[in-house]
């Protein structure tokens, strides 16, 4: 029997099924932990094709769960193969009309996530994704013990002993600035006695734009008296004087200390005269309630931004993230964020997917790929982009891919699936635009190569293009490519819309749009290669993108 | 799954990737995905057939439309507000200015009971937009998951590449789909797709042949190629209509709708004349070589004296100062004739109309510089309409 795609696989599957003595159990057993199994999920049809010649009467636990998903579609699958195969054999289409009613009857109940119940391919895709895609405070801290030991000590000197500091944690976007502080939060918390104690106030400086907003949001966080549900009431200058008296009173003994957490540090520091960080500055610096103010920033040079009254009152301790681990350890992150908790239900399966994720990490490929992802951005928000690819090639291409080859099945994570999804990782975005441009676009972009080759890298207007563009049309051969000025103009204002080209200036009424001054936003060797993946290129105007030169 | 195969052509490996990134309804979604491509590549219908086939809880909002802040926050929280609640209730409008009560009024509504266990999303068309607005928007909605801390997951729409969105400080970064353009099967495919049922499929398919023939060169934009076919399958079907040919006499249709076609590149491609002028012209069966495009017309309706004064303009900004001597020296009386009380009105409507500019008025108040702006080819025809010969007069061709 010749498999030529999944769907028939799977009727056939299904016939055999009823044709064993025993196959009804093997459909109590699929119904029962179809019925289990969450609505929308996946396909995940494996390992038909190279059980089919085995014992079928063995149909192993996992391998029904497998196939489980599959069931969910089953309705519109069997319809096609019914109305597509043709059946000949009364028999065999009864019992495709039957299977597909068997379908239908299989009830689909919501289960939020009952780990017992899924298939164990979509358990690990549960949890990877939720590792990668979740900013979950469970993560493992890699190679920032040092400073993490640093804030939390900070932060239970003002917890405990009521003492008031500020700090900044400074660290370029995805070092793990604000899953340090929750970490150290979580930990805080933990201690005894002091969550009932403390308060805690987080401001962001994309959400709190200015002062005005940032004190309503710190009032209503503290819920002082003047919060009424959500509203807060009174003018900027009340609310401030309330504020600030409500935290001028106490003292460190009596009063709950309050962490104030500031995310986007840098955006707070261009409100009007820095007001907010002036007087939350000043009151850890008074001997009042204890506070302690700790601001996360991606700029190395926040201080310059702070004025001289606001610097002077911080205490210039800084916690610098700096991603300083090297290439070993870089490997070793990938390996753990790959790799299943212990408390998987599935032993045997995290075991070998443990042990293939090791196997992985030492392979030569594997490691040149993460070598040049490493060499670019040493961050695991870019390592976590990837890993999300590679789970996608991995768990629905590569599935779908092998069904139609008709391959063994893909149960583990391969180094060419990392190929693949480095290479989507590293796209070149503009060469993909060029990629969609028609034939004329092309022919004034190349145009427009050879003025910036000629004046190197003058601006041009589209007159000139247009003159260029002229001088290739008129060769004898290139007729067809005659078309009326307008009709070029409009592919012209195409190419503006885009963003590949650019107007020197702002768009004037001064100048005819024919002779506004634009320049080009490629390089040549982006043209080059865009032209050598471009489909259909017609072979003069490739050779004309290589040389100018009209002997040719 | 079917279904959506046939409403969404060519597109498989698209679709299978924006369900794998979705996932399971409760799982956690990355939270900003940015999806680009060129314009009628598919990417606001794949994403909306998708959204609703799966019948997923989304907002679809397009920046275009909500250009303000106000409008676009509003507008997220109205939707969602509505998706929330149950049929029978009306809610009342809510009003958002700031991004700072968006996010708090987010979380009031997504702790609504039909939407807490599952990854809502909002997607955000045309996002190109959003840089202009204010500074902190892009960012926001590029962590929204992280600054609400609920399963939310924002979707970008643009044409423009991710590298020209990204601000200054750097981002949270999305994840990055392209959505490729067709292939010319893959347009022949889905033009054939819309063939009206009176003719067959593989007529239908010759003509789509043609017109591709004709326009594959100039324009990929699927919109502007089936407004074409449509607009044109009329013509094309004429002789078969008339009696002249029948279905498969491929040379004749040929021969009766190239010239057409190129027409059409011309006029109707270029917005020359609108559509139900040339669906008119094609059913009045004029000759296509008398058609006045929208450019025709603006040099026509000119009174006579404005035309010399723009005459006078082009040939003062055009030729050098020293040359004027050389050229005007007979004809300077003609024009100390004209009456100076008029020529100031007609110098401020000819700069209404753009065709003379402004240059450099700020601190001459008494005499104004102005420059001429027309091109060439229109200044001729208006010296034609006057019967004066410019190019004698032009510099540039001595």
């Amino acid at each position: 029997m010749c498999f030529i795609s999944y769907r028939n696989s799977l009727t056939l599957w299904l016939t055999q099924l009823f044709c064993f003595p025993d196959g009804i159990d093997n459909v109590l057993f699929i119904i029962v932990s179809s019925v289990a199994f969450p609505r929308k999920s996946r396909i995940s049809f494996v390992e038909m094709s190279s059980r089919k010649s085995k014992s079928s009467n063995l149909i192993q636990a996992d391998y029904v769960s497998q196939v489980a998903p599959t069931v969910r579609n089953l309705p519109a699958m069997l319809e096609t193969c019914v109305q597509s195969l043709g059946w000949k054999d009364p028999l065999e289409k009864e019992l495709a009309v039957h299977s597909s009613i068997f379908a239908w009857e299989i009830l689909w109940t919501e289960k939020p996530g009952g780990l017992q119940s899924m298939g164990s391919h979509s358990q690990v895709q549960r949890i990877l994704r939720e590792r990668f895609c979740h900013q979950s405070p469970h993560g493992n801290l890699f190679g920032v013990q040092v400073q993490y030991k640093h804030l939390i000590e900070l932060l239970k000197r003002t917890a405990i002993h009521g003492e008031s500091n500020s700090v900044l944690i400074i660290g370029p976007r995805g070092s793990g600035k604000t899953m340090l502080i929750n970490h150290a939060l979580k930990e805080l918390m933990e201690v005894e006695g002091v969550s009932e104690n403390i308060l805690q106030v987080h401001l962001n400086g994309l959400l709190q734009i200015n002062d005005k907003i940032a004190l309503k949001e710190i009032t209503r966080q503290l819920n002082l008296e003047n919060v009424v549900g959500d509203k807060v009431f009174g003018s900027f200058a009340e609310n401030l004087s309330f504020l600030l008296e409500a935290l001028k009173k106490g003292d460190r003994t009596s009063s709950c200390p309050v962490i104030f957490i500031l995310d986007e540090f840098d955006l707070f520091a261009h409100h009007k005269n820095q007001t907010l960080l002036y007087n939350l500055l000043d009151i850890s610096q008074s001997a009042q309630t204890p506070v302690v103010i700790i601001g996360l920033t991606c700029r190395l040079d926040i201080l310059e931004l702070l004025e001289k009254r606001v610097k002077s009152r911080f205490s210039h301790r800084q916690i610098h993230l700096m991603n300083s681990f090297s290439f070993p350890q870089y490997l070793k992150i990938f390996k753990e964020q790959l790799s299943l908790p212990s408390i998987f239900p599935e032993k045997i399966f995290a075991e070998k997917w443990n042990e293939n994720v090791q196997s992985l990490s030492e392979d030569r490929s594997v490691k040149e790929v993460l070598q040049k992802h490493f060499n670019v951005s040493k961050n695991l928000r870019s390592l976590h982009m990837l890993l999300i690819l590679l789970l996608h090639f991995w768990f629905c291409l590569g599935n779908m891919l092998a069904l139609n080859r008709v391959t063994p099945s893909h149960p583990f994570i391969t180094a060419a699936d990392l190929m693949e999804a480095n290479q989507l990782c590293s796209m070149d975005s503009k060469g993909n635009i060029v990629h969609g441009l028609s034939v004329l676009e092309i022919c004034l972009i190349i145009a427009m190569k050879h003025l910036n080759d000629i004046y190197e890298e003058e601006p041009f207007n589209f007159q000139m293009v247009y003159n260029e563009f002229q001088k290739f049309v008129q060769r004898k051969a290139h007729s067809v490519y005659n078309f009326e000025k307008p009709v070029v103009m409009k592919a012209f204002e195409h190419l503006q819309q885009l963003e590949l080209i650019r107007p020197m200036e702002r768009t004037s009424v001064n100048a005819q749009r024919e002779y506004q001054l634009m320049k080009l936003l490629l390089d040549n060797t982006q043209i080059m290669n865009a032209l050598q993946k471009y489909p259909n290129c017609p072979t003069d105007v490739r050779q004309w993108a290589t040389s100018s030169l009209s002997w040719l | 799954m079917l279904h959506l195969e046939n409403m969404v052509l060519c597109r498989e490996s698209q679709v299978s990737t924006l369900q794998s990134l979705f996932g399971e309804r409760h799982h956690f979604s990355f939270p900003s995905i940015f999806i680009y491509g060129h314009t009628a590549s598919g990417k606001t219908y794949v994403t909306q057939t998708l959204l609703r086939s799966l019948e997923l809880p989304h907002v679809f909002v397009n920046c275009v439309e909500c250009f303000t802040l106000r409008l676009l926050l509003e507008q997220i929280l109205n939707k969602l507000n509505h998706l929330s609640s149950s049929e029978g209730e009306c809610s009342t409008h809510i009003t958002c200015e700031i991004f700072n009560d968006f996010v708090r009024l987010f979380k009031q509504i997504t702790e609504a009971e039909n939407l807490k266990d599952q990854t809502v999303y909002i997607v955000l068309d045309k996002a190109e937009y959003l840089r202009d607005m204010e500074a902190n928007l892009l960012p926001g909605f590029l962590r929204l998951q992280e600054l609400t801390d609920r399963n939310v997951t924002v979707i970008f729409l643009s044409e423009i590449v991710w590298e020209k969105f990204r601000p200054n400080t750097g981002c949270f970064e999305p994840f990055v789909l392209y959505f490729p353009d067709y292939s010319i099967g893959n347009l022949q495919k889905i033009l054939s797709h819309d063939h009206p049922p009176e003719y067959s499929a593989d007529f239908y398919a010759a003509y789509i042949n043609i017109l591709l023939g004709v326009f594959y060169t100039v324009c990929r934009d699927l919109k502007e190629l089936r407004h074409l076919a449509v607009l044109n399958f009329p013509k094309y079907c004429e002789p078969v209509v008339k009696g002249e040919a029948n279905e498969r006499d491929t040379r004749k249709l040929w021969r009766n709708i190239e010239p057409h076609l190129k027409k059409a590149m011309q006029t109707v491609y270029l917005r020359e004349i609108s559509s139900s002028q040339w669906e008119k012209l094609q059913k009045d069966d004029t000759d296509p070589g008398q058609l006045k495009g929208l450019s025709a017309y603006t040099h026509v309706e000119l009174p006579y004296y404005s035309k010399f004064i723009l005459i006078a303009a082009y040939l003062a900004s055009y030729n050098p100062a020293r040359t004027d001597k050389r050229f005007f020296l007979k004809h300077h009386g003609k024009i100390k004739k004209t009456n100076f009380l008029k020529k100031h009105e007609k110098i401020t409507s000819l700069v209404t109309l753009q065709l003379l500019t402004l240059v450099g008025h700020d601190d001459q108040l008494d005499e104004p510089k102005y420059k001429c702006t027309v091109s060439l080819d229109f200044i001729r025809a208006i010296a034609r309409t006057v019967n004066f010969d410019i190019i004698k007069y032009l510099y540039d061709f001595l």
